[in-house]
């Protein structure tokens, strides 16, 4: 199994929720997030006093799931949160040990 | 032949008492303008040094100040006597003027309230509440009385000998709290972080809404110094919305060649910065005047408000941009525009009154704003040494409404109803009447 965290720009979070329901995931984890890559911040101007303001919304969003469809996964986020803009954010996934469903107890792949 | 016996006249006090309420609605204004204007976690604190305001301030006034600055002279136009301390010998039957003494006494009080207020701008985030509680009270008497006195009460040597003009607090209102910010800001100094935290206002929409509301306040403020119902009323209430939409306009036009976006902030700052201009012109100059007053002023007090960086001052909210240098522009600025037409008196430069109705203006300013520094100054000093003026630095830095009042401001978690997060109820007076 895979976990699979992304982060993009607020304003994708819809088209990658309903990319990956296309693909067949059963849920997801998002967290209203912030900070910078290259794009750096923006400027806020108060009273005449400019502000860099050095880390940008972002939402994060988390899945778990097989290894088998991990690379389709990754491939359907990436192309639904692309604008090919500057700040459009990153995906990455990791090794997953364990999965345990709360409700059921059900372990591995079938609790996802 | 005898006089008429002085009588109420029924439409001037209707009017007065709304005037009264409506400049008492500055106060909460000011609060939400300045709260919205401070960081998340001492919002509450901003508020509670206006609102506080509203109480020692009256208790100070009818103890004393009132009889202070308008009671009878009793020293070379410099301050009134005690005669009316506590109120004293004034009834229902009183009259002052058209209007029951009564009523334009808590008229008058209500512009001492917001002027006291006003300075908790200049020191917000940082100041200790307790030496706030006794700063107030004693600069009212110090400050805001005499020079009241100075500029309105029976014999005061602003009006009455000097001749210079001021309708409804230029002097006593926006350049005395503007003054004394200053000063009290150096007597603080910076808050922790300045020039290098962004220390950003943490809610526009508040700072709207107080904006509106001060503005809302302010016709009352300017049109009921005419203590009347009449046409001069008018013409302060006419000027006061002119210079305000002016101040507004000139400060959004410097803004947008200046930083190229025109700015909320920016134009609830102007229409504020018109407003304290018009302030001591109102009843003074026709509305053309009126309109370029407020333009000079929203002009001149955008560019101001940046003088904190370059002086190196911490000026928090701005109280000497807008109020001090509003306030000096709106009362020279009477000096170039007053009409006789409105005052039945001197004529400004520009209706070919010469340059002597403004050499008095400037010298009221100087005195005014050097008296208000001078004694704010000592006065801050004093409180320093005795109580300490500066809230501790782990105070500042978790913020003023957690570590003094007990309390926050917003719950913006999923887990906690506030901070501290997952606080249980240790003590409640349905706890203490089952134990009991």
């Amino acid at each position: 199994m895979k976990l699979i965290t992304a982060i993009v720009k607020p304003y994708r979070l819809d088209e990658v929720k309903t990319a990956l329901q296309e693909l067949g995931v059963h849920g997801l984890t998002v967290t209203e997030a912030s900070g910078y890559g290259r794009q750096r911040g923006h400027t806020e101007v108060y009273r005449g006093a400019e502000y860099r303001v050095d880390l940008v919304p972002k939402v994060r969003i988390e899945v778990v799931v097989e290894d088998a469809v991990a690379d389709d996964v990754i491939d359907a986020i990436v192309g639904a949160a692309h604008t090919g803009k500057i700040g459009d954010g990153k995906v990455w996934a990791v090794p997953v040990e364990t999965v345990v469903r709360v409700r059921t107890g059900e372990r591995g792949p079938d609790a996802l | 032949m005898t006089l008429a016996a002085p009588h109420v006249d029924t439409g001037d006090t209707a009017w007065l008492l709304a005037a009264t309420a409506l400049v008492l609605l500055m106060t909460p204004g000011l609060a939400l303008f300045y709260g919205g204007m401070v960081r998340t976690k001492s919002v509450l604190n901003m508020l509670m040094m206006s609102f506080v305001s509203i109480a020692l301030v009256t208790v100070v006034w009818l103890a004393a100040g009132y009889s202070l600055a308008f009671g009878d002279d009793s020293f070379g136009g410099l301050i009134g006597g005690l005669g009316h301390a506590g109120m004293s010998g004034l009834g229902p039957d009183s009259v002052h003027g058209s209007v029951p003494t009564l009523l334009f006494a808590t008229f008058q009080l209500t512009f001492a309230v917001v002027t006291a207020a006003l300075i908790s701008g200049a020191v917000a985030d940082r100041t200790r509440f307790a030496a706030w509680l006794v700063f107030v009270p004693v600069w009212t008497l110090l400050v805001y009385v005499p020079v009241t006195h100075w500029v309105w009460g029976p014999g005061g040597w602003i009006m009455e000998r000097l001749g210079a003009l001021d309708f409804a607090g230029g002097l006593p209102v926006e350049i005395t709290s503007g003054a004394s910010g200053l000063a009290l800001c150096l007597v603080l100094g910076p808050r922790l972080g300045f020039k290098r935290d962004a220390m950003r206002p943490h809610n526009l929409p508040m700072v709207m809404l107080g904006a509106g509301l001060l503005w809302f306040g302010w016709f009352g403020f300017n049109a009921g110094s005419a203590l009347g119902a009449n046409g001069l009323a008018a013409a302060a209430f006419l000027n006061t919305l002119a210079a305000g939409c002016t101040g507004l306009l000139g400060w959004l036009f410097v803004e947008q060649r200046r930083d190229g976006h025109p700015t909320t902030l920016g134009a609830a700052s102007g229409a504020v910065a018109g407003l304290v201009a018009i302030t001591p012109s109102c009843g003074t100059v026709s509305v053309l005047g009126a309109l370029a007053v407020g333009l000079a002023a929203g002009v001149v007090c955008s560019y101001a408000v940046s003088w904190k960086f370059r002086l190196n001052y911490d000026d928090s909210l701005d109280v000497v941009g807008v109020h001090l240098v509003g306030g000096v522009i709106g009362t020279l600025l009477i000096g170039l525009f007053a009409e006789k037409a409105m005052t039945g008196g001197p004529q400004g430069l520009f209706y070919g009154g010469g340059l002597a109705p403004f050499g008095k203006q400037l010298l009221a300013v100087v005195v005014v704003a050097g008296y208000a520094f001078a004694v704010t100054y000592g006065l801050g000093k004093l409180i320093d040494r005795v109580l300490g003026f500066r809230a501790s630095e782990e105070q500042e830095h978790t913020g003023l409404d957690l570590t003094v009042h007990a309390e926050t401001a917003y719950d913006h978690g999923v887990l906690g109803h506030g901070a501290p997060v997952s606080a249980s109820v240790l003590s409640s007076g349905q706890k203490v009447s089952n134990q009991a």
